[in-house]
């Protein structure tokens, strides 16, 4: 609370992104947790809820007549533009702001004051939800080539791996020891995915600290164990995911598996680039999703000179590289970058998702995470600047796995579980800080901060609304849910990911959602498959009834006769509780939950931000041709704006 | 002319065709008048037919005796066909050169082609301007059909009846017709039931250097404001290139002689522009090899998205001012046949509810492009793939359903077409065995007796069979305006025409008869329900007179 110089500014304008002219006049509240901002409009109470720790950036603009703007960016891609009447008013939000957004320990974040009053029982259990263990089970492991290693139980081979981990059924202790001090941070190569089918494995490490022609016996023990077991293949793939020329450079101490020291493997670089090069390329890419306005020419310019596409393909290249060794060739991988932890981590999940059915489930997409990003060690905290640290450290690596995910369902609209929804939910999530899973940057860590009873879990979160996150098209029998995914990785394939990145310009994304449409159709056949099912039976029963001419005076006699005086309905006199019992039992009205909501859409759409985002964006507004009358009837509370809420 | 002159080889054993993404074919190909054709003479394999007039162009490759000839198809299909004996394949090459150029509209296959289904309502028929004038009756009697032009003698593009002002004589529209590009004079294109505003078109008004006036344009035009009203010109060209109009005789209307309308230039490009557009997409979009960088600056340097971008935006500006303004509009480029059209024509896709169906669409195709003169002859002579220097092509009409599936994709729910309807629209103004998007004008369709010799596109499309396949499962009828997103993030390359040879489409395809059976098991439960209820009511009603006795 000591942080907030002031706790509430009346008369603050939000302007619309798209549109400066259309702004909202409210307050704007700084709570602990929040930056609320409350439309004053009669009538309409519209808020604008933003979690602190998702302000990535502000941006205080020099003081003009109108009052002075505060621009803020955020992490979930939602831009702000406030204008504040006074410039010191400005000054006190922005400093509060700054300071309330870079919390400088772990105890600040979010997660530890977020209750969504569960107790401790249910608590555990949203933590046990996710099992790692099950994932490994169901892989078939441990078994006679792989066994549950505890040489890391208190993190002392390596301190950013988990404790459990699988190794070759003969890696001793001592080849894991000392192949792990021959590997940066001692991220030993330790299995990731194995393939039930044919005993490929896919594995990750940190590179090897080769650099001055240095070998490690046990290292070499270790990969040749590892090649040993897939009995099948007389070789393994090392895979560097750095493009080549940055080992070329030779950087101290480090490097990659000189072939000749390491028996029966293939080399193999795989080019994609560093953090430093991935928080550039997205920051460009931001810039251009926030031009107002852009040309076309200017939003593909820049959508190239970002590069950002490129490296989606690269990762995805290296991902199908390695799933087709696997499940083609029936060749181990071995998967490294530098720690391990970045662009390993990306490869290795990519690899699985085109590899297995599995990882395209809900559950699955969430123990995938779990497993290749938590637990081995992807510094979240670091990477989404949880709290306030080096800036060098930051970058959207996890955004790229996440959009991977995303190019592929484009491609295959059948094969995942999961919607977009999901993803940009999880997306969110990775960097709001309302949940534990995401806190810190290894196991190690995360157990000392006690998240488990400290805070809850997103995993059991998304569970539990997965109606949400469902995908209509998706059947598990289907073919594309089946197998191996074989992308294609021509460029025109990659699309613009718009709605994750220009999420909260809700003008540009189609105003009628097919998923939506699909889903609500889906549902309203599982109501009709149950009222069919209930017929039967209240038919049956009536039948059952009439034909066995049980002359009891009940309500529910049907002698014979009934039904030659039953064709004249003219003046039937239902008993009014059996009929009405029996319609609102089971609704007879016959729903189209499905075409209402769309027409609810789209009477919101069209009548008010429809306009607009058409108004602005076929640049009427610049052309003058609006007549004050009109400027009102056009005019909406855009509600959905407030819409992001912290539950 | 017999055809026969034209082939010097009617058919080779032994060719092998190849095409993407479909197995290799062995068999026979032969060459008639109209087609080309490959047969494996094995069963259940699928043959190539394929359509002289659809071939854009042809490349030949030796390698020893073996000859190939790689086939641009107008439709941006490219396949390749190997044939054994060096003599053989430049004989096929020739003639399928010669008979893929042929000069004479009545050599085309239209005028050759029997129907093999039944025709259950002539489409040339469908859509007369009489027709759509009753509509127009039911809603303003401020509107009248003009015979005028009956003889093609006053705008030899436009129909022999059009829509104008009831106060508007026929000679003034003849007086309005001399200031008009090619006697283009304004006639109604679109008249909004909500608000009774309309829509005109016409071409540029002749004023020249010296600013020629014409009071009965100006009256003519006049005549469609209420009063105290003002109107909107769109003029679909930036000012510059409307000012150098005025040097060949062209130009724009000025403030000073149509005070009550403001003119609004927007900048759609012309005709030499948007073939280029067209032909370097299409490039782009077959080179396999390209890098991702390679690949966004071809997209970008081939300006098709930019034009798409442009042409939405207008028609939403002109559709803003009619719906939203309460402002009647004039729309018109230089001869008011391309962008003109392409503004109108998606006005009322935004506007009109009507459009949005399988009919209606025709109709609009009917009404705004071919009786409102598209040169479609000139315009689809040549597509993406031709060596020869582009004359008067241009991919108008493409562009215009690019902007529609745009638009389709936006609201997926609301139009009673799918995509497919579309792509289909657009092969058959390429190449198409129907006399529909024959000729230019309606006086040259009139000419060549289309109607009698020829059979309409419309004849085939309005049967069950063919409109099921070409309606959309998730249509659900939307009375409102629908307003699309012109953003960059917004507009998506048109993968169903520009990359349908480049990708595998099966998991798309998949995906949509997914969809489809999810609607229809829906559709099926409900009649089943329906049914079990109307049969459970029967029996409630039909039990209780038996308890009151």
């Amino acid at each position: 609370m000591e942080h907030i110089r002031l706790p509430k500014v009346e008369s603050v304008r939000l302007l619309d992104r798209v549109s400066p002219r259309r702004s909202r006049v409210g307050t704007l509240y700084l709570t602990a947790t929040h930056t609320i901002f409350v439309e004053n409009e009669a009538g309409v109470r519209s808020e604008t809820w933003v979690l602190h720790s998702l302000v990535c950036s502000m941006e205080k603009q020099a003081a003009s007549a109108s009052g002075c703007p505060l621009i803020i960016h955020c992490k979930n891609f939602q831009v702000l533009h406030f204008v504040i009447p006074r410039e010191r008013e400005c000054h006190d939000v922005h400093l509060s702001l700054q300071r309330l957004s870079q919390p400088e320990t772990y105890e600040e974040l979010y997660c530890f004051s977020f209750n969504p009053n569960v107790d401790d029982e249910e608590r555990r259990q949203e933590w046990d939800f996710l099992d790692l263990k099950a994932d490994y089970r169901r892989m078939g492991l441990p078994n006679s080539l792989w066994k549950l290693s505890t040489v890391n139980q208190h993190y002392k081979v390596s301190d950013t791996y988990p404790a459990d981990l699988f190794v070759p059924e003969s890696a001793t202790p001592p080849v894991i020891v000392g192949s792990s001090k021959f590997r940066s941070r001692g991220r030993f190569p330790t299995l990731s995915y194995y393939s039930k089918e044919n005993h490929a494995a896919i594995c990750r490490s940190s590179q090897p600290l080769s650099g001055f022609s240095a070998r490690c016996l046990e290292d070499e023990q270790m990969l040749e164990a590892i090649l040993r077991s897939n009995p099948r293949s007389d070789f393994m793939y090392v895979v560097d995911t750095r493009p080549k020329w940055v080992l070329a450079a030779g950087s101290a101490g480090k490097g990659y598996e000189n072939e000749d020291n390491y028996s029966n493997i293939k080399f193999q670089f795989i080019g994609i680039e560093n953090i430093h090069v991935m928080r550039n390329s997205q920051q460009k890419m931001l810039e251009v999703c926030e031009l107002r306005s852009p040309s076309m020419s200017d939003f593909l310019e820049g959508l190239e000179s970002s590069g950002w596409l490129k490296h989606i393909k690269a990762v995805l290249d290296a991902g199908i590289f390695i799933a087709k060794a696997v499940a083609e060739e029936g060749v181990s991988v071995l998967v490294h970058c530098s720690d391990g932890w970045d662009r390993t981590a990306q490869v290795c999940s990519v690899a699985s998702v085109l590899l297995d059915p599995y990882y395209r489930t809900l559950r699955g997409l969430m123990v995938l995470i779990e497993k290749d990003w938590v637990s081995f060690g992807h510094k979240f905290s670091h990477r989404c600047n949880h709290q306030v640290g080096d800036p060098k450290e930051v970058s959207p690596i996890i955004d790229q796995f996440l959009e991977c995910v995303w190019q592929l369902m484009e491609q295959y609209p059948c094969a995942f579980e999961f919607n977009e929804r999901f993803l940009i939910t999880i997306h969110s999530h990775i960097y709001s800080c309302q949940y534990g899973n995401f806190i810190g940057n290894n196991q190690r860590e995360r157990i000392e901060l006690g998240l488990r009873e400290r805070s809850h879990s997103l995993w059991s979160y998304l569970w539990t609304n997965q109606a949400d996150y469902m995908n209509p098209l998706y059947r598990p029998d289907h073919s594309q849910a089946q197998g191996l995914l074989r992308p294609s990785t021509a460029p025109y394939c990659f699309k613009f990911w718009r709605g994750l990145y220009n999420r909260f310009d809700r003008g540009m994304h189609p105003r009628q959602s097919v998923e939506d449409y699909l889903s609500a159709i889906q549902e309203e056949t599982q109501q009709l498959e149950e009222q069919l099912a209930s017929h039967k039976q209240v038919g049956q029963n009536l039948s059952c009834l009439s034909f066995s001419e049980t002359k009891t005076t009940t309500t529910f006699d049907k002698s014979p006769t009934a039904w030659a005086l039953g064709t004249d309905l003219g003046l039937a006199n239902t008993p009014q509780d059996y009929t009405g019992g029996f319609i609102t039992s089971s609704p007879c009205q016959p729903k189209v939950p499905d075409s209402s909501l769309i027409l609810q859409d789209l009477n919101q759409t069209p009548e008010t931000n429809l306009s607009n985002g058409s108004d602005q964006e076929s640049g009427i507004a610049d052309l003058s041709c609006r007549s004050p009358l009109s400027e009102d009837s056009t005019r909406d509370p855009d509600s959905d704006e407030a819409a992001y809420s912290a539950a | 002319m017999e055809f026969a002159e034209l082939i010097k080889t009617p058919r080779v054993d032994g060719v092998v065709l190849h095409r993407p993404f479909m197995p290799t074919v062995e068999g026979t190909l032969c060459l008639t008048g109209h087609h080309l054709i490959l047969s494996s003479r094995q069963d259940n394999t699928e043959e190539l037919w394929l359509l002289h007039s659809n071939i854009d162009s042809i490349e030949k490759r030796f390698v020893g005796s073996l000859g190939s000839i790689i086939v641009k198809c107008k439709d941006l299909r490219v396949i390749q066909l190997d044939i054994p004996g060096m003599e053989e394949c430049l004989n096929i090459a020739s003639s399928i050169e010669a008979l893929s150029t042929l000069d004479s509209v009545s050599l085309m296959y239209p005028f050759f082609y029997r129907p093999m289904f039944e025709v259950i309502e002539d489409g040339w028929n469908s859509f007369l301007p009489k027709d759509a004038f009753k509509d127009l009756e039911s809603m303003t009697d401020e509107w009248r059909l003009s015979e005028v032009n009956k003889d093609f003698s006053v705008c030899p593009s436009y129909p022999p009846l059009v829509a104008v002002p009831k106060d508007v004589d026929d000679d003034t529209l003849r007086k309005a017709a001399t200031f008009r590009h090619s006697g283009r004079f304004p006639v109604l294109s679109y008249y909004h039931k909500k608000n009774g505003m309309v829509m005109m078109r016409a071409g540029q008004p002749l004023t020249g250097t010296n600013g020629r006036r014409c009071k009965e344009d100006e009256k003519l035009i006049n005549a469609t404001l209420r009063p105290g009203k003002r109107g909107y010109i769109i003029d679909t060209r930036t000012i510059n290139v409307a000012q150098q109009a005025k040097a060949r005789g062209g130009g724009f209307e000025s403030e000073a002689n149509y005070p009550q309308w403001r003119r609004i230039h927007k900048a759609i490009e012309r005709s030499n522009v948007l073939q280029e557009s067209l032909i370097k997409l299409v490039e782009a979009c077959n080179d396999q090899s390209h890098s991702m960088d390679r690949w966004l600056s071809k997209l970008e340097a081939s300006s098709w998205q930019t034009h798409v971008k442009e042409i939405l935006t207008t028609a939403c500006l002109a559709a803003q001012c009619i719906d939203r303004e309460g402002a009647s509009v004039l729309v018109h480029g230089t001869e008011g046949t391309d962008s003109t059209l392409q503004v109108t024509s998606l006005a009322q896709i935004i506007l009109d509810p009507a459009c949005r169906t399988i009919r209606g669409f025709q109709g609009l195709v009917e009404r705004e492009w071919l009786q409102a003169g598209h040169p479609f002859r000139q315009r689809c002579a040549q597509s993406a793939y031709s060596n020869s220097k582009p004359r008067q092509e241009a991919p108008v009409f493409l562009l215009f359903l690019d902007c529609v599936w745009q638009i389709l994709r936006q609201f997926p729910c609301s139009f009673e077409f799918s995509e497919s309807f579309l792509v289909l629209l657009f092969e058959h103004a390429y190449a198409s065995q129907f006399g529909t998007f024959l000729g230019n004008r309606t006086a040259e369709r009139a000419k060549l007796s289309l109607p009698e010799k020829t059979v309409s596109l419309w004849s085939w499309v309005n049967r069950p069979q063919e409109l099921e396949r070409l309606s959309n499962p998730l249509f659900e009828a939307n009375s409102l305006v629908i307003w699309p997103s012109v953003a960059p993030q917004s507009l998506l390359l048109w993968e169903g025409v520009f990359l349908r040879w480049n990708r595998s489409s099966r998991c798309l395809d998949e995906a949509y008869e997914e969809m489809v059976h999810i609607i229809e098991y829906n559709k099926e439960l409900q009649n089943k329900v329906n049914s079990l209820r109307r049969q459970l009511a029967q029996l409630e009603t039909e039990d209780p007179l038996l308890q009151t006795p």
